[in-house]
């Protein structure tokens, strides 16, 4: 099985992808003879032209509202925003169209879009080129959002997103775009979304993460066990819908749970799974519900890594949360 | 019949330019009994069947704010002044052809064959509308005769017109899309940017604007300093075409002009039809606070009703009985549509959590559970005023 890194995985599921059905298009800024900035689609154009891999004018709301009218056509649109902090000129398109075209049509008209964008920090990137806006498409009925941690989830989710009919949000994780290896499989194989991944079980602390995150908490886990705090890690890698009964069966086993995402604290996802544990493992917890996050601040240049939630900042938490006496 | 097109983006053709030979062309529409050569016209029995169906929806219109001002509907956005310029234009099309509609082209359905009672269904937002009640009046949408869902947003249609035809082109397929908008939408930036694709990828798109002088209180000149809309295709390297849009054959024609030009994979065209929004906004404004009734009188000269009317007694194939006959019929199938329309109850209570995703999500079931035992406990205390 071939060592792949996540962007590679990326670009092998949209060639599978692209290979199996004809109404596949990929489009966006720099996606076409140039490959896209990150190489998401290096060689597509060699190998689909010009017609089903599209080089734009830059405008987001652009792509997306063309996207919107292939889909209704019945073309299986793939766009990339280039970094999701430039996903904002299109926030129109995905929020008040995309979103709500099956709705508002009664069901007469949908747009199956899967938008790939990188998001999070950790590159250099400043305020444009670090956020993780997930939550604002979280917030918004009809969409779905994804982020995966590592490269077989990568293709695998990716190829299951652009195989059903519902609009995709498509996060990847650009900090670990080279880092993140593993074995991919050749060819064809999709993994559910819906469906959350117990990285680890454990049975003191559950801890919740997804894409780069993911790793700053795998690090910190591994240092909680050292002392003697054993930790459930939970890959959630479908935001929305999430898997809820993952979810819960971990917060009723162990009790205290913790919650990272690099998206500033207020109104982020973790937010709402705080709310979901409360609401459906109340008696079972033992301790507040931690959230350790980006804080609510601007994604700051030169403090970029004291903003992201690393490991030590998690570990914190940990130990916090497993130390909880009512 | 020459200057009933307006002035063209000939005005700023520069020396050699090809691309605004479609924009000469549109410039001379002919009509039905005109000598006059280069355009597409309308036979005497498309004229009389153009001017059933404007009449046809002048008296829906008229209908529907009386019914809003007796409480029945919540809102209305009338086509009153503008019947030439959505149904002449939305006449040049195949029945295969898309029509992206603003708030004024939903009766464009209508000519395209929908019937009458689900399309009043929808003012209603009751179980006999296909849309199942989700939108406000005026935002009909039927995918039977390829008329998109609209939001309220003003100019998000258009991106998805051009996208929507650069899948046509790309499946081999001869679809052409129209996609209407109103003045105030050039402001927006989706249309730059959906005129800046269009011309980029030379997608089968035909933009028509419906220059009614009007956005809600602002003036067209508070909207842009352009000598005009259709000036601007320029920019985007289409032609543009002002036309008369209270003349029906010429709206016909530019429109026609333009569709086939699409459909030989010319490329894009914008039309800008001058018209008049002779009523409010809609009902929720009154545009005595904002414009000079006198405004409305000298329209009034310039309606396009009267005017095919007017048309069509010259050629001597109407006449004021055949006209009285036809208005008692219509309102009369009208009248019968709307009772019919009125009569059916409010969407069913759990398709508020249907067509949300593919597949329903936990969530959406947990909600609808949580609905549907809240009305069961609540009983008559948990319905609106619609019940």
């Amino acid at each position: 099985m071939p060592t792949l890194n996540l962007v590679q995985a990326v670009n092998d599921a949209l060639r599978v992808e692209m290979r199996r059905n004809p109404d596949v298009v990929v489009m966006g800024e720099d996606v076409g003879k140039f490959g896209g900035v990150f190489r998401a689609t290096a060689g597509l154009y060699e190998e689909f032209g010009p017609e089903r891999v599209i080089d734009t004018p830059l405008a987001e709301s652009g792509i997306i509202g063309t996207a919107i009218g292939m889909a209704m056509y019945g073309l299986r649109p793939v766009p990339e925003i280039q970094f999701s902090d430039f996903i904002f000129p299109a926030f129109d398109q995905i929020v008040n169209e995309l979103a709500k075209l099956r709705y508002r049509s009664g069901g007469q008209y949908a747009a199956p879009v899967v938008i790939r964008t990188p998001y999070g920090g950790g590159i250099k990137g400043g305020h444009y080129h670090s956020q993780s806006p997930e939550a604002l498409f979280i917030h918004t009925a009809g969409l779905k959002v994804v982020s995966p941690s590592n490269p077989y989830d990568a293709k695998g989710l990716l190829l299951a997103a652009m195989r059903q009919d519902d609009p995709v949000l498509f996060f990847e994780p650009k900090r670990i775009y080279r880092a993140a290896r593993g074995e991919v499989p050749e060819g064809d194989y999709t993994v559910e979304l819906g469906r959350a991944k117990v990285v680890r079980e454990g049975d003191d602390v559950t801890v919740i993460a997804w894409g780069a995150m993911l790793h700053e908490a795998e690090r910190a886990v591994e240092q909680a066990a050292e002392k003697g705090i054993s930790c459930e890690l939970i890959d959630l890698r479908t935001l929305w819908p999430l898997d809820i009964d993952c979810i819960t069966e971990s917060a009723r086993k162990t009790g205290r749970v913790v919650v990272v995402h690099e998206a500033a604290r207020t109104c982020g996802l973790g937010a709402e799974i705080c709310a979901l544990i409360q609401e459906r493992c109340f008696v079972h917890l033992e301790a507040p519900i931690k959230r350790v996050t980006g804080w609510d601040t601007p994604f700051p240049y030169t403090l970029e890594n004291e903003y992201l939630p690393r490991a030590p900042r998690i570990l914190m938490g940990i130990d916090e949360v497993a130390a909880f006496e009512a | 019949m020459a200057s009933r097109a307006q002035k063209t983006s000939a005005a700023v053709k520069p020396k050699g330019h090809a691309s605004c030979n479609g924009a000469t062309k549109a410039s001379r529409p002919a009509s039905a009994g005109s000598a006059s050569a280069g355009g597409p016209a309308l036979s005497t029995d498309q004229l009389l069947e153009l001017y059933r169906a404007m009449l046809r929806v002048r008296i829906l219109d008229d209908r529907m704010i009386t019914l809003q001002r007796q409480g029945r509907i919540g809102f209305y956005g009338a086509c009153t002044g503008q019947e030439a310029a959505t149904l002449g234009s939305a006449y040049a099309l195949e029945p295969t052809d898309w029509i992206f509609p603003a708030l004024r082209e939903a009766s464009a359905m209508l000519l395209r064959g929908f019937p009458l009672v689900p399309y009043l269904a929808q003012v209603f937002g009751n179980s006999a509308d296909v849309t199942k009640g989700r939108q406000m009046p005026s935002h009909q949408a039927a995918r039977a005769v390829n008329q998109v869902s609209w939001s309220s947003c003003i100019g998000t249609q258009l991106p998805q017109a051009v996208g929507a035809a650069m899948a046509a082109r790309l499946k081999r397929d001869r679809t052409v899309f129209m996609a209407y908008m109103g003045d105030g939408a050039t402001s927006a930036s989706d249309f730059h940017v959906a005129l800046n694709f269009a011309g980029v990828f030379k997608a089968p798109v035909v933009f028509v604007c419906q220059n009614n002088h009007w956005s809600i209180s602002m003036r067209t000149d508070q909207q842009t300093a352009s000598e005009s809309i259709a000036i601007k295709a320029k920019a985007y390297g289409f032609p543009g075409v002002k036309v008369d849009g209270n003349d029906v054959e010429a709206v016909y024609a530019a429109a026609k002009t333009a569709v086939d030009r699409a459909r030989r994979g010319e490329g894009p065209t914008l039309i800008e039809a001058e018209t008049y929004r002779m009523g409010a906004h809609s009902t929720s404004d009154d545009p005595t606070r904002y414009r000079d009734p006198k405004e409305v009188e000298l329209w009034k000269t310039r309606d396009p009703l009267d005017r095919l009317q007017a048309r069509l007694l010259k050629l001597k194939v109407w006449d004021a009985r055949r006209d009285e006959a036809l208005r008692t019929e219509l309102l009369g199938e009208i009248n019968a549509a709307i009772k019919e329309a009125e009569s059916y109850g409010p969407p069913a209570d759990e398709t508020m959590f249907e067509d949300l995703y593919a597949e329903v999500p936990w969530n959406i079931l947990e909600q609808r559970e949580e609905y549907l035992e809240y009305l069961r406990r609540a009983g008559p205390a948990a319905r609106g005023d619609h019940a």
